[in-house]
């Protein structure tokens, strides 16, 4: 299928197939759903960031008109979490409580109202303990520790990884870079807020609606939580109004309502506030990374150091894939001979950090392309040039075993470069006006799955009969990316008929095959080859049966346009409809299946899991800045960006992704972040978010975004269903640091951090005017105890993909040089 | 959703009910026009008043006299105020005021009345009930210590109206009716420099008009710093408004900035340019001086000294504006958009 060129409806731009139902306002979200005899549930949460619980005393809620029930901690023995290695919240705390907001007790009333005002019923008495706020913090307060596990301390994660010997390749390059960066946290900013609500059905089985991205994740983890046997689960997903990582995870309230349908037998529902979600959180990681260089004195890499440190929150969630994220997809833009990354994740009292698109890349991405722009600076070198001449080649294994296809990213860099005139404005525009450039690269859904196993990572299944219609059933999650379209889309392409004649019926884990959810910018991929297989199995038997009629060889028959013809004489057809009537006469009811797992990755050390995937994108992005000299103040005239889709499955949609990358992108750059508030000390032990609310957390407005300048490259991978690879996480990427690039471009001071903000501008500009080093950045980077690196020869090397013995170095030597540093 | 405490709703026709009904319930009751402050605050029980009393089926309140100069109802929304040609033709500060408050849907719902009677705003006050009882309230609201300056004995939330400053360098008076009686005060005085009481307004008062004097011979202008070009309140407003001589020689002038204090702050431009030309020179000196007075604190979105940093640039901004330099660039830049 792949290597076809023509097509009837891939590549077309489309109306999406559930685009009636959004604008028409019938699209049915999580908070949409009433039922008869419905409750209402609310959660209370702790107002402390750390503290013991000494008592809880809830008669009075209980006693209050129109509450039903009253649960806490006791009503929930057992821990939960996604990830298996992260099994450490409770949907209710039972006895010690994490951040502001850590739920504690849950009333389940008449009405939402109701519910609250029985909150303010419930008498809870505390013990506060020692709080910490930053990444610093708690590397320096080892006790009281956050929880019982993790390395030690408050070290959630620790890990290092040595692909060759580092130190080597930086002692022998031109020039070693030394830099150090700080990414700001920053939150998903749904416009939805998340909604649940659990019913216990007729035969006693419990069903879940909720806004979220991966049902299956969530059928598994509920059913531990619960304690109560899967099969007699049903988690259905909703269409999320926006997602980004923020609905991967079990929530609490999704347990606590389904715990109290349960006990009620009655439906119960809960919808968040919006101060909710942002306690809910699960966003972009603060991280704190030093970047250690080597280059030649013509701009090739020679070896690179990068070291992390996340700051958590209050729980793991995903963080231990994160922490891994800050590190393994560094090698995949540039070609790399020799890397290490060192990736420690703290926790702090304040709420769970997770994925959000792009899941702990962007903040190292952002270090790299801003480094890479400072390297260009003093080499000399005109920094697109410098990109081109170090991307990573195709069909490549890269330091750390990850398998490199197709990569469109030279193609991108020409592009971007020639849309935005980069050659007469780089260097040459004006005081105050600038442009920057940065790449990125990301995947196309994780080669493993959150938890062990050697099952499919998309299924799909089909279902045809004699009036023509076409079902199509899959696990995946419509989060407003347009999954549904792209599921019709390939089903119609290879069945030739018109993608609103496809009904999809998507993300049940009581009907539909499992799929792993909408992350990892997966979907496309997995669940497209395996709709692929299905419809192609099914379309066999139809042109098996339609070659009978036809009076042709069934690889003749050909799909087209809703009709089914023999490919020499098209006269001789038949429509769609008629042939699936033939087919259902032949062989009788009609069906078929298709299922997708990832190729095996060739890493074999401990680890390894993280970072394969069946393909990468590619992104190239260039940003023009206006940069007020007096006040600082800056704007965004123009963005131009070229991805490297591979192929593009519907072109308004694939640009939609890339425009809203670009906007989410430029409010982190610019503005967003998801910051603390500590109390004067002496007078408060309060450390609250400072501003959850959509008025003050600033995202950026219609008119605040610029122009934008989509080029969708299409460079079409064998592992991918029609070449089409990801579009919905990569092309964000690059815009933090090519707006940074863009700021040193107009008035010659480095951010070393986001968000860029006028009043750092201005403080790097008073530096420059003073003499000093014009950059507002980390000063320093703390000493972390990482661990002793595992140590794997790179492909280039000879290895085989196992970790393997360090070649003897001074190692004390080294210490000494990190701890100075 | 945060859910609305229970209230009791009155809609009165005339502003005698309305005064009426605010003289028999006491200080329980409060007025309601578009509710775009007042709804959402009530949802966060920053304000739990048992009786709402609207004013929207009022028409007197939404009246456009023009005469000795222009008289507006405070009942008027701030899209029909930015839809007055009057205000457009001789007020320009206003009118690029009201242009820029929140955005054009809560412009459709928000009056001219209540943004100037505004609640004063803080990023410590302007929380949900279960937040602030995180920090244990403030002076504000159900507390006792001002956290943004805990040796405050004065609660320091920021006036954070657009119009009132513009109406200020207009030299607009409000007239305030009640059922004992009404009376005319000058807009400036309307305003304590107190977060809590930061009205003159008693309880029982109505705002009903706003009063702008003739407009011959003044230029007026209005700048506004907030982060982005929508929703957001001022963290600093500069409404300027210049009478000049045919050859340029200042005769009056009045700049009054807005959110860096509780109250609108009139400063002494008057004297500083009276008998001078906006040459350079002197936009840059009175901008210097102006911008003493200017006292932001951390209680507002952006960082504080750059806020104090840049409100010479911005009286600037509106100086030059009303010498009649070309300010349209500079214009997209800081509002992100042309302002018609």
């Amino acid at each position: 299928m792949s290597a076809r060129t023509r097509f009837n409806v891939i590549g077309k731009p489309r109306r999406r197939v559930d685009g009636r139902a959004k604008v028409t306002g019938q699209t049915r979200f999580a908070d949409d759903i009433k039922l008869p005899r419905m409750l209402h549930c609310k959660i209370l949460r702790s107002p402390l960031p750390h503290a013991r619980i000494e008592s809880i005393d809830v008669a009075r809620a209980e006693a209050h008109p129109g509450v039903h029930l009253v649960l806490t901690g006791k009503d929930f023995p057992v821990t939960y979490g996604m990830m298996p290695v992260s099994q450490d919240e409770y949907p209710l705390a039972p006895e010690r409580v994490r951040y502001v907001g850590d739920p504690v007790a849950a009333v389940i009333a008449r009405d939402e109202q109701t519910a609250a005002q029985a909150l303010d019923l419930i008498d809870v008495r505390y013990q506060p303990l020692k709080t910490i706020a930053t990444i610093e913090e708690a590397l320096a307060t080892p006790e009281p520790r956050i929880h019982d596990y993790g390395e030690r301390g408050n070290i959630h994660r620790n890990q290092s990884y040595e692909f060759g010997d580092v130190e080597e390749a930086l002692a022998h390059a031109d020039h070693v870079f030394e830099d150090v960066f700080f990414f700001e946290g920053n939150t998903h900013l749904p416009i939805e807020q998340h909604a649940a609500v659990a019913t216990v059905d007729a035969d006693g089985k419990l069903t879940l609606w909720s806004s979220t991205q991966v049902p299956h994740y969530l059928h598994r983890a509920l059913s531990r939580a619960l304690q109560f046997p899967a099969a007699h689960i049903r988690v259905i997903a909703c269409p999320n109004g926006g997602g980004f990582g923020g609905k991967c995870d079990l929530h609490n309230h999704e347990i606590v309502v389904s715990r109290a349908a349960l006990r009620l037998g009655r439906p119960v529902k809960i919808c968040l506030s919006r101060e909710e979600v942002f306690y809910m959180h699960r966003g972009r990681h603060p991280v704190l990374m030093k970047m250690r260089t080597g280059v030649t004195r013509d701009g090739r890499l020679t070896g690179m150091s990068v070291q992390t440190l996340l700051d958590g929150g209050g729980y793991g969630g995903y963080g231990a894939a994160s922490t891994f994220y800050t590190g393994v997809l560094q090698p995949v833009t540039y070609e790399l001979p020799r890397y290490r990354f060192d990736a420690a994740r703290v926790f702090t009292n304040k709420p769970a950090c997770g994925p959000k698109r792009g899941h702990g890349t962007p903040q190292p991405r952002f270090g790299q392309e801003v480094q890479l722009d400072k390297i260009a600076e003093r080499l000399g070198m005109d920094p697109a040039e410098l990109r081109l001449n170090i991307v990573a080649k195709p069909n490549s294994l890269t330091a750390n075993w990850l398998r490199i296809g197709s990569i469109g990213l030279a193609e991108c860099i020409h592009k971007v470069v020639d849309a935005s005139g980069w050659k007469d404005k780089h260097r040459k525009l004006p005081e105050g006006r600038g442009i920057g450039i940065a790449c990125a690269a990301y995947l196309s859904g994780a080669g493993v799955s959150i938890y062990w196993n050697k099952m499919p990572h998309s299924g799909v299944q089909l279902l045809l009969d004699r009036s023509g219609q076409v079902t199509v059933f899959c696990g995946a999650t419509e989060i407003g990316q347009g999954s549904d379209d792209v599921l019709a889309a390939i089903v119609a392409e290879v069945l030739g008929i018109d993608a609103f004649d496809v009904r999809c019926v998507t993300g049940d884990t009581g009907i539909t095959p499992v799929d792993l959810g909408s992350y990892s910018s997966r979907v496309t991929v997995m669940m497209g080859n395996a709709a692929i297989q299905a419809a192609e199995r099914v379309r066999e038997l139809i042109a098996d049966a339609a070659a009978d009629e036809l009076d042709v060889l069934p690889e003749r028959v050909v799909f087209a346009r809703g009709q089914v013809f023999a490919s020499e004489d098209p006269s001789k057809t038949m429509s769609f409809r008629e042939a699936v009537a033939f087919a259902e006469t032949k062989y009788g009811t009609l069906g078929s299946v298709g299922s997708y797992s990832p190729p095996k990755a060739p890493g074999r050390y401990k680890g390894a899991g993280v970072g394969p995937s069946p393909a990468y994108s590619y992104t190239a992005c260039v940003v023009e800045v206006d940069v007020d000299p007096i006040t600082g103040w800056i704007t965004v005239p123009k963005v131009w960006v070229a991805h490297d889709i591979g192929r593009t499955i519907n072109p308004v949609l694939a640009r939609g992704q890339v425009e809203g990358s670009i906007y989410m992108g430029l409010g982190e750059a610019l503005m967003e972040e998801q910051v603390f508030r500590r109390l004067p000390p002496k007078l408060s032990n309060a450390l609250v978010h400072k501003i959850p609310s959509l008025l003050e957390y600033k995202s950026l407005t219609s008119l605040d975004m610029p122009e934008v300048e989509t080029i969708l490259v299409e460079d079409p991978d064998p592992n991918c269903p029609f070449g089409a690879k990801e579009v919905g996480q990569g092309p964000l990427l690059p815009v933090m640091p090519a707006v940074a690039n863009a700021v040193f471009d107009a008035v010659g001071v480095r951010i070393d951090e986001v968000p860029i903000t006028p009043d750092k501008i201005l403080a790097a500009l008073a530096k420059k005017a003073k003499g000093e080093v014009a950059r507002v950045g980390p000063d320093r980077f703390p000493d972390v105890p990482y661990p002793e690196p595992i140590f794997v020869l790179p492909p280039s090397e000879g290895g085989d993909g196992n970790a393997t013995k360090a070649p003897h170095r001074d190692e004390p030597a080294r210490h000494k040089e990190a701890a100075a540093s | 959703m945060m859910r609305l405490p229970h209230f009791r709703y009155r809609a009165p026709a005339s502003i005698e009910e309305a005064a009426r009904i605010l003289a028999d319930e006491g200080s329980q009751a409060m007025l309601v026009a578009g509710g775009t402050d007042l709804v959402p605050n009530m949802k966060r029980r920053h304000q739990e008043p048992t009786t709402l009393v609207s004013v929207r089926r009022i028409d007197a309140l939404k009246k456009v006299a023009n005469g000795a100069g222009l008289t507006l109802g405070a009942g008027l929304t701030l899209s029909e105020v930015v839809g007055t040609g009057a205000v457009r033709e001789h007020y320009q500060g206003l009118w690029e005021a009201a242009s820029q408050v929140a955005t054009p849907q809560l412009r459709n719902m928000g009056t001219l009345g209540g943004n100037v009677c505004l609640d004063t705003r803080c990023t410590y006050y302007n929380q949900n009930y279960e937040w602030r009882k995180a920090i244990d309230f403030c002076m504000k609201k159900d507390g006792e210590t001002c956290w943004v300056a805990t040796a405050s004995k004065r609660c320091v939330a920021v006036s954070s109206t657009d119009t009132a400053p513009a109406l200020i360098a207009l030299g607009a008076k409000a007239r305030l009716v009640s059922a004992s009686g009404e009376r005319e005060v000058a807009l400036a005085d309307l305003y304590n420099n107190d977060g809590i009481e930061y009205l003159t307004r008693r309880p029982d008062e109505i705002l009903t008009e706003i009063v702008l004097p003739p407009a011959a011979g003044w230029r007026s202008a209005y700048w506004k710093l907030r982060r982005r070009g929508a929703f957001d309140f001022p963290v600093l407003g500069v409404a300027a408004a210049v009478r000049a001589a045919p050859d340029g020689t200042v005769e009056d002038a009045r700049i009054v900035l807005g959110a860096v204090a509780s109250r609108p702050v009139v400063t002494r431009a008057g004297e500083l340019l009276s008998g001078r030309k906006l040459t350079d020179e002197a936009i840059a000196e009175v901008a210097a001086k102006v911008a003493t007075r200017a006292k932001p604190l951390d209680n507002t979105d952006l960082e504080i000294y750059w806020r104090k940093e840049v409100v010479p640039a911005f009286v600037g901004y509106a100086l030059r504006q009303i010498r009649g330099d070309d300010m349209r660039a500079t214009r997209l830049r800081i509002a992100r958009q042309s302002l018609g």
